[in-house]
């Protein structure tokens, strides 16, 4: 990691790294990708039929699948507690003039820095944070449908498990794609591990960003 | 847990912009309730369509999709045994005067009967026009003569730990096997063979896998799902609270 972050600016001191993530957000972020990996391990086992057969055991498989999915908002509960971690969230909620703009670079595969002029977070990162925020509320919901069968109407039980099978596929993908971008780009990992990355990436990536 | 004093840049910048992070989170809750809603239209056309999709896909991909149009793998425990034409064996026993022993063998001596009917699971996925060939239970029932106040059927498998159950009289029908093909082929470990149950008209939890016992009873005893909720007298389209069309 330091290697790298020598690589893009030999003279780095640590003077010249920015805070981009507080505590709290670093344990939010890990405790909540920790579930969601569980949700989805034991969801494979469940749907795919070469996992299941190699694990079988249905019954512990849904309840850990069950326990993992009603504990995935928990992380971001306890995130509330913290002012900075409610300041991102403000981050994460506004979109500038300039996000129209990123949106408009990302349809067009524009890869110039003009083209993705971005604040904190990009277009692309807020898009994503509520998506899955809102992505993950469906899956609780039809989940706690087909967890607790005699709270709702049976009939729903299908609809609700309809929606689940194909919004899960959906997050598989999505889900792929936050961690491909992640994988591709060291110093934003590094930020979420140390909470601070290099002033240049900031102003590389995050021009609009005023740490 | 932030050691900037309030007035940092930071803060200023956040109050910009428009909300439109709360309205994408809200609109993707909108849909989720808007998909539960129209789950019933929307899965009808959806599996027509994987279902003819599914046919002509060599690479198997649409087998993975939700509702894929084949069949997925349930086992309720760890592992299960392999059976075979050598160490396989089914019981006939219970309140009947003539307990038996069949090897596979024995089973595949027996007139069989072939039957292609759609097979429906209760979460949903249905599998349209699937061939079931072995014995009808009924000829294995009466070959162990059945005693006058039997009334129900209970059914155990070598896995361990499933067990279903039928009604005498649901029991006897000609439409109930004790299958030892499907889709024309020997039926294989991952479908519940060498022999397993076939109940044409009920929700497939009924055709019970790995079939190695069957016991004539006083009364039904309900199986591995139904202490879990499910229905006892599980008819396709008129249990579990579903509508789907009927099978058998």
């Amino acid at each position: 990691m330091t290697l790298r972050a020598e690589a893009h600016a030999p003279a780095t001191e640590p003077s010249s790294r920015v805070r981009r993530f507080g505590r709290t957000d670093r344990w939010v972020h890990r405790t909540t990708a920790a579930l969601m990996g569980i949700c989805v391990a034991t969801a494979a086992c469940l749907y795919i039929p070469e996992f299941a057969e190699l694990v079988g055991r249905r019954q512990l498989v849904v309840r850990i699948h069950e326990l993992a999915g009603v504990a995935l908002p928990v992380p971001v509960l306890f995130g509330l507690f913290s002012r900075g971690f409610r300041v991102n969230l403000g981050f994460l909620n506004r979109f500038g003039p300039h996000d129209r703009v990123w949106v408009r670079g990302a349809l067009l595969r524009d890869k110039r820095r003009s083209a993705r002029p971005a604040d904190k977070f990009n277009a692309g990162q807020k898009i994503y944070a509520n998506w899955i925020a809102g992505a993950s509320l469906v899956m609780l919901g039809t989940g706690l449908m087909m967890w607790f069968t005699h709270l709702t109407p049976i009939m729903w039980r299908t609809s609700a498990t309809f929606v689940h099978d194909w919004l899960a596929l959906t997050i598989g993908i999505v889900l792929g794609g936050h961690i491909g971008m992640a994988l591709g780009d060291p110093e934003a990992r590094a930020g979420l591990r140390t909470g601070k990355v290099s002033r240049e990436w900031a102003k590389r990536e995050h021009p609009l960003w005023k740490p | 847990m932030n050691p900037e004093p309030t007035e940092s840049p930071e803060e200023e910048q956040e109050a910009q912009g428009r909300p439109i992070g709360r309205r994408v989170l809200l609109g993707t809750l909108g849909l989720g309730a808007l998909g539960v809603v129209s789950a019933p239209v929307l899965q009808k056309g959806m599996d027509g369509f994987l279902g003819a999709v599914s046919g002509k896909d060599p690479t198997g991909l649409t087998g993975l999709l939700p509702n894929g149009g084949g069949f997925r793998y349930y086992s309720v425990t760890a592992s299960v045994p392999n059976r075979n034409a050598q160490n396989y064996r089914l019981t006939v026993d219970g309140l009947v005067d003539r307990p038996a022993t069949y090897t596979l063998a024995d089973l595949r001596a027996m007139p069989q009967t072939r039957l292609v009917k759609d097979v429906q699971c209760v979460t949903g996925w249905r599998v349209p026009g699937t061939p079931f060939e072995g014995v009808r239970l009924s000829r294995l029932l009466d070959a162990a003569g059945v005693r006058a106040k039997a009334g129900a059927v209970r059914f155990t498998c070598f896995d361990g730990a499933y067990t279903e159950s039928l009604t005498l009289d649901q029991a006897r029908r000609s439409d109930i096997l004790v299958a030892l093909r499907m889709q024309d082929k020997p039926l294989g470990h991952d479908h519940g063979g060498p022999v397993r149950l076939y109940v044409a008209p009920m929700y497939f939890y009924k055709s019970a896998k790995w079939l190695s016992g069957i016991t004539v009873t006083e009364d039904v005893k309900p199986g591995y799902w139904e202490d879990r909720g499910y229905d006892v007298d599980a008819w396709v389209g008129k249990s579990n609270g579903r509508d789907d069309d009927p099978t058998s």
